[in-house]
């Protein structure tokens, strides 16, 4: 336990400080939000029509942006080699770091979404929703963006394999995650299939991307 | 307690590193691993560190907890000192002992290092050798019984080298083993040693 509170309390720490990727995903998103409007011009039907896919989007992006370095700064520094010497399996040690990674990158995502929303003609309430469906989606996001962080470390090659890799994973989450929003927001579809389906996609990933992850960095660091 | 190789074999990149290789070394021992470079000083402590795969051949700690793997029972010190730059001293090794699992209070084993006045500076500031050293503080203030030490007086001014081989002393008496890749003295007097690449 003492191991799982270390670690989780390093890579948060690490996230906020100087060089730290915590607010990185955060300030994407508000630019990518931002600049939506600008591009499709001031017609506030079509902003609310297609703004929950367009925060979904922005927030997919914007999850991904920091997880290449996920691994790449243990690898380099070393620590990857203790992290796996510990008496903690690989595993439990990969989804700590994702823990880490989501409550600095993700949540933050989360609770910014409603706001940006507004930029886009998405009312506070029908925001909310959205909000809900990020809360359940992006965690799935960053379970399989381990996958890549750890096969571009295994790989030694970062930054676009991350996103070449990873992206077509996340597509049933995307779905989903925007059907969902959509649901709750303009209907008439009912919300709960496409937000049950969006919370399995998470605890899916929750399971298979530790062990894939660990997997991969094993094999890799030879 | 006894750590013993047998006709260890090592490929790296398809390459033959070594092989046919034995050793042992019962508690309170030191093994100096030397040779030429390439020779394959740094993969046998990473072999028994559980970071290469064993190729041939076998790994046998006698008399341990058979439960733990070997790796679990042994101290790395390898070129890169696992330190956070970002992360103040203290912090550092306080995440070491943590996740390691600690049974010396972490501000001893800044004393054993002599870094206990910089503890609250950001390890970003640290010179080379003072990152060698918080390294080394890690080793003391987790105990485990196996030292697996690459080069460890590298960048080490001449107090510190002696104030590490004291430390090694004090582990070797208390019944660890320390396993050294180095090209010159490390200040143990009465370490084996054992050549690579001569075969």
């Amino acid at each position: 336990m003492s191991s799982f509170t270390s670690l989780l309390g390093r890579d948060m720490r690490l996230a906020v400080r100087v060089g730290g990727g915590a607010l990185m995903g955060a300030l994407f998103f508000l630019v990518v939000v931002s600049m939506i409007p600008f591009a499709i011009g001031p017609d506030l039907a079509l902003l609310a029509r297609i703004g929950p896919a367009i925060l979904w989007l922005g927030a997919l992006l914007a999850s991904l942006l920091a997880l290449d370095r996920l691994f790449a700064t243990d690898y380099d520094d070393g620590s990857l080699d203790l992290l796996m010497m510990g008496g903690m399996p690989l595993e439990i040690a990969v989804a700590t770091k994702a823990i880490a990674h989501w409550i600095t990158t993700g949540l933050p995502l989360v609770i910014i979404a409603p706001l940006l929303g507004l930029m886009l003609n998405v009312e506070l309430h029908s925001a909310g929703w959205l909000a809900l469906t990020l809360a359940a989606g992006t965690p799935a996001l960053t379970f399989l963006g381990l996958i890549g962080a750890a096969l571009s470390v295994a790989l030694r090659r970062g930054g676009l394999l991350l996103a070449v890799l990873v992206l077509p994973l996340t597509v049933p989450v995307l779905i989903f995650g925007v059907a969902a929003a959509n649901a709750a927001i303009v209907g008439p579809a009912p919300f709960g299939p496409p937000f049950t389906i969006l919370c399995a996609l998470s605890l899916a990933s929750l399971v298979l991307g530790p062990i894939a992850a660990a997997a991969v960095l094993r094999h890799g660091l030879e | 307690m006894k750590l013993k190789g047998d006709q260890l074999a090592c490929n790296r990149g398809g390459r033959e590193v070594f092989r046919g290789l034995c050793f042992s070394l019962s508690e309170g021992e030191a093994l100096l691993v030397t040779g030429r470079n390439g020779a394959g000083k740094s993969s046998l402590l990473r072999m028994i560190a559980g970071l290469v795969r064993i190729a041939a051949g076998q790994l046998i700690l006698e008399g341990g907890d058979r439960d733990i793997p070997i790796a679990e029972q042994a101290h790395y010190l390898g070129h890169q000192d696992a330190m956070k730059p970002s992360l103040t001293v203290d912090e550092n090794l306080q995440f070491w002992t943590g996740f390691l699992g600690a049974s010396r209070n972490p501000k001893s084993a800044l004393e054993a290092v002599d870094l206990a006045p910089l503890a609250d500076l950001p390890a970003a500031y640290l010179s080379a050798g003072q990152r060698r050293r918080l390294s080394i503080a890690r080793l003391v203030a987790v105990r485990r019984p196996i030292w697996l030490l690459d080069e460890p007086t590298s960048s080490l001014d001449t107090p510190s080298q002696t104030r590490l081989a004291e430390l090694m002393r004090d582990h070797l008496h208390a019944g660890g083993m320390v396993i050294a890749a180095t090209h010159g003295a490390i200040g143990l007097e009465r370490a084996r040693e054992l050549k690579l690449g001569s075969a």
